[in-house]
Parts: structure tokens; sequence; C-alpha cells
């Protein structure tokens, strides 16, 4: 895996957001405020801006630019949680980049946005689809499955957690002042979560 | 719905340029407001800030007695760490710089994300989350902090003034909190210039009880009532967390669609409710301060006043939004 996969990742996934942004949008209205696709979308924009000014040289360079330009120009809460899941995960990534490496790095990804967010599985968040994913990644790893079936497997599972979110109770974030009435929506910070994983099983095949 | 803006993208930046030009005690750079005679030597200073859309909160507060410095995120979103990090080296007079953070997930990942990463100043962080609507408990992010951040941003910013060290102000700070409660209800969502609809689609028969200031969808719909009973399940859920007693200041808030007549009905139940429970209200507040854009209905917030907060509370404030 290379340093053009991984910039293909965010420009793939910036252009699913920017595809999906009202829906994302209307999953955040209905117990949010409305304001995630729109936020997202700004957020990869600042993403592309800054992999296009300074060109990064290599995996890591690309993933600690994106968190770093997520975390500082984004707001809100998804802003420095996408933020620290990409630093972190730049952090913990060693070069070459295998499967296996990317898979743990991802996990200590995962796990920081967790401790930054304060949610675990079951919290009706973004980590009910990152999660999943990871865990699915892992599998792949330990059954020696090619890096494309890998990414399309995590985006399954990301996929999957995302819609399981829709019978939970919000117990995190802004949907959780709606106690049980956060109950039959999908959360929007899962939906955008399953994308970024669909994005990267694209660039992968 | 018809806004009065040029563009949704830039309506942050248009109104900030209109508070630059209406307001010659501010001065607006990289999305900050800052007092234009700030920072004062030895003053600790005093930064806030949040999404737009609550407006006069906050950068309507920014001056004299109040705030020394406010960052405006975009439409409901939090500021940025940039944002926060620049006003607060900029406010510092060496005597260090206090955070008003409302209890929103966004909000207080930004802030603390601002206070690790600045340098050289010395920050103290008060957390408002006075909502009396949301259970504070392992199953939410914690109650929001809706009116009393005016309060507290009023009361600390006026012994900051008085030259008080940051411990001081970031106690003071902490006692207000924890002495106010709110409550809100909604007759209308608001529609954020972005989604040009409503965020929640509410019957003209029904109003929305427990709403915060995002135009998110509160606790429970129940039917339309007179102001009287509305007033009176406001006052019921504060009163039942924290009994009314003794001095009281009281706001009866605006949500930034609904005209001040109602309001001051709305007052007029407040007061009888509060002289019925045996305590006094000995200050008020009643007007659009901690708004949700366009939306209909109000909130109720009342904080327990002490000899001191209530001499803070008179202290002279000059800024946009609060004067006297």
């Amino acid at each position: 895996m290379d340093t053009d996969l991984f910039v293909a990742w965010f420009e793939e996934t910036a252009r699913l957001v920017r595809r999906d942004r009202d829906r994302l949008t209307r999953l955040d209205a209905a117990i949010g405020d409305a304001d995630h696709g729109t936020n997202l979308d700004r957020g990869l924009t600042e993403v592309r801006k800054a992999l296009t000014e300074w060109p990064p040289e290599s995996p890591v360079q690309v993933l600690t630019s994106a968190g770093t330009a997520l975390i500082r120009r984004v707001g809100g809460a998804s802003g420095p949680l996408y933020g620290s899941v990409f630093r972190q995960m730049g952090k913990a990534l060693d070069s070459p980049v295998t499967l296996a490496g990317f898979s743990a790095a991802f996990d200590e990804g995962v796990v920081a946005v967790e401790r930054l967010g304060k949610a675990a599985p079951g919290d009706k968040t973004m980590v009910d689809a990152l999660a999943p994913a990871s865990r699915a990644l892992a599998l792949a790893v330990r059954d020696g499955v090619g890096v494309r079936e890998a990414f399309e497997q995590a985006a399954r599972a990301a996929a999957e957690g995302a819609r399981a979110t829709i019978p939970m109770q919000a117990r995190k974030g802004r949907a959780s002042y709606l106690g049980e009435r956060s109950i039959g929506h999908e959360d929007p910070g899962a939906a955008s979560s399953a994308l970024f994983m669909a994005a990267l099983a694209t660039v992968a095949s | 719905m018809k806004k009065l803006i040029n563009s949704a993208d830039s309506v942050v930046a248009d109104a900030l340029k209109g508070m630059a030009a209406a307001h010659p005690t501010l001065r607006i750079r990289d999305q900050v407001v800052y007092r234009a005679d700030g920072p004062r030597r030895g003053k600790v200073g005093l930064v806030s800030g949040g999404g737009s859309g609550h407006e006069p909160l906050h950068a309507g507060f920014v001056g004299y007695g109040m705030l020394d410095a406010a960052c405006p995120g975009e439409i409901f979103t939090s500021p940025v760490p940039d944002q926060i990090i620049e006003a607060t080296k900029a406010v510092d007079g060496g005597a260090g710089v206090l955070h008003i953070v409302k209890n929103y997930t966004g909000d207080v990942l930004n802030f603390e994300m601002a206070a690790e990463l600045v340098e050289d100043v010395e920050v103290a962080s008060v957390l408002v989350d006075d909502d009396v609507a949301v259970q504070d408990s392992l199953y939410t992010a914690g109650r929001r902090g809706t009116g009393a951040t005016l309060f507290v941003e009023k009361i600390a910013g006026a012994l900051a003034e008085e030259g008080a060290p940051l411990d001081d102000v970031a106690a003071v700070a902490g006692a207000v909190d924890e002495r106010s409660r709110s409550f809100g209800i909604a007759l209308t969502s608001c529609t954020t210039p972005h989604a040009g609809k409503p965020t929640f689609d509410l019957p003209e028969t029904d109003v929305e009880l427990g709403i915060g200031i995002h135009g998110e969808p509160g606790r429970a719909r129940v039917p339309m009532a007179p102001a009287r009973e509305l007033a009176a399940t406001a006052m019921e859920a504060i009163h039942g967390d924290l009994p009314l007693q003794g001095d009281l200041l009281v706001m009866v808030n605006g949500m930034g669609g609904t005209p001040l007549m109602e309001l001051y009905v709305v007052f007029a139940e407040v007061a009888a409710y509060v002289k019925g429970k045996g305590a006094r209200v000995s200050r008020s507040l009643v007007g659009n301060y901690v708004t949700s854009l366009d939306m209909q209905g109000f909130s109720v917030t009342v904080c327990r006043l002490d000899d001191t907060l209530t001499r803070l509370w008179d202290a002279p404030v000059d800024t946009p939004g609060l004067r006297w």
C-alpha cells in the first residue's frame, strides 16, 4: 500500500460524503442538529486542500495531514473525533504498509476515538461502525485474505454496524438528549464512518 | 424559508462583518471577536465560544465586565482549536485565562484540545451544564449548557474586572453554574440557512418540552397549552431539581422568534410561581439572549443568588448584548 492509495482513500471519501451530504444531514436532523453532512463535506474539502498544498511523501504523512486538517478546521465533535482516528493511526503505522500493519494501526485509531469520545460499542456513535470494521480487518489478516477482500469485508462490517445503530438508544453525543426518542434512527456518525470504509474498498479494487 | 442572507456559506462571516461595523468597541480578526481595548495587564482573560446561531451569545457579550474574546464556530458547530488558541494567547494579560465552555461534546473536545496546545498561558476552564431537561447520567452526554452561560459570563466577568486571580474567577464561575438551572420549551423548530427548512416538524397543535438551543428535538411532545401551564411545566422541572428559595436571578429567554410581549406574559407566570414557593425574584432579565436562530419558544433560567453574586451581577457591564 503506497502513498497514492492513502491519498485516493481520502479523495474517494470526499466524493462519497459530497454525494451523501444531504442524507447525512437528514439523519442528523432527526436526532441531532442537522449539520453532519455539511460539516464533514467542509472537513474533507479542507483535507483535500491540505493534501494538494503539501503533497505527502508517505502514508503516515497522508494520515497525519488529513487528521490535523480535520481537527483544526472542522469544529463540532466530528472534526476532532475523525481527526484523532487518523492522527493516531498515522502514529502507529509502520512502513512499508502491510495489511497486518494497516489493521493494527487502524485499531489504535479506533481505540483513540473511543477514549476521546468516551464511547463504547452500543452507544449509537461512529464507534458502532468503526469497531466492527476493525474487527473484520483483524479477522481478514488472521485468515490470510488479500487486501482487496479485506477492505471489502471491513466496508460491509461498517455498513452493517451503521444499520445496527437504528434500534439503539443513544448514550453519547447530542442524540443522547433525546433518550428513548433516539431509537429508530440511524446514527449519522456511524453512517459517515461506513462511507470512509466504503471508500477504502473502492480504491483498493 | 426566506432568510436575510447573501449565501448560506457566508452567513457567519457576513454577520461578524456587521458586528465589527456596528460596534467600534469590538475588534474582529480570524473569526475571533475581541475587546478593542484589551488585553489589560494583570486582569484574568475570559474566553468563550460555541456554534453560531445563538446571538447575542457569545460575541454580543464581549466587552467591559464580561468576555474578553468570543470564538464563533459555524452555525451550531463548535469553534476549532486554532481559534481558541489564538483568542487565549491574545487576551492573556499575565493573570491567566478562563475558558467558559457549554457542555456539548464538540465544544468540550475543541476547548480541551486548545487548552492542551496553548503554551505559556495559565488556563482554567468551567463547564456550564444547567439544563434540567437532560438527565445527568452514564446514559447521556450530561446536561447541556444553556441560559446559565450568560449568568456565568456576566458574574465571572465582573469579578475578573475587579482584578481577582484566576482561581477565584474560576470558582465563582463554577458556583454560578452549580446554583443555576434551566428548562426550555419550543413552539416551533428552527431553520438553519443550509437546510432551508425546519430541523424538525412540530404541528400547530403541539409543543416540544425540554429543547436545547440547536433545534434538536426535546424529550417529549405535548399539546399546546396556555402560557401559564407551559411556564408551570418549566418551573416544576427546575424546582424539582433545585428547590426555589431565597433571592433568585430569573431570566425568561426568547429562542429568537418569539415577541417580547409573549416573553413578558411568561415572566408574569414565572414570577407568580416563584412567589408561590416562598422565594423572591431579586434580579431579572427578559429578552432574546441565548437563542436558537428563528425558533419560537422560551427558556427559563434561575440562579440562587447570595450577596457576592448579587453585587457582581449588578456591577457595570458594557457589551453589545448586555449593558448597565
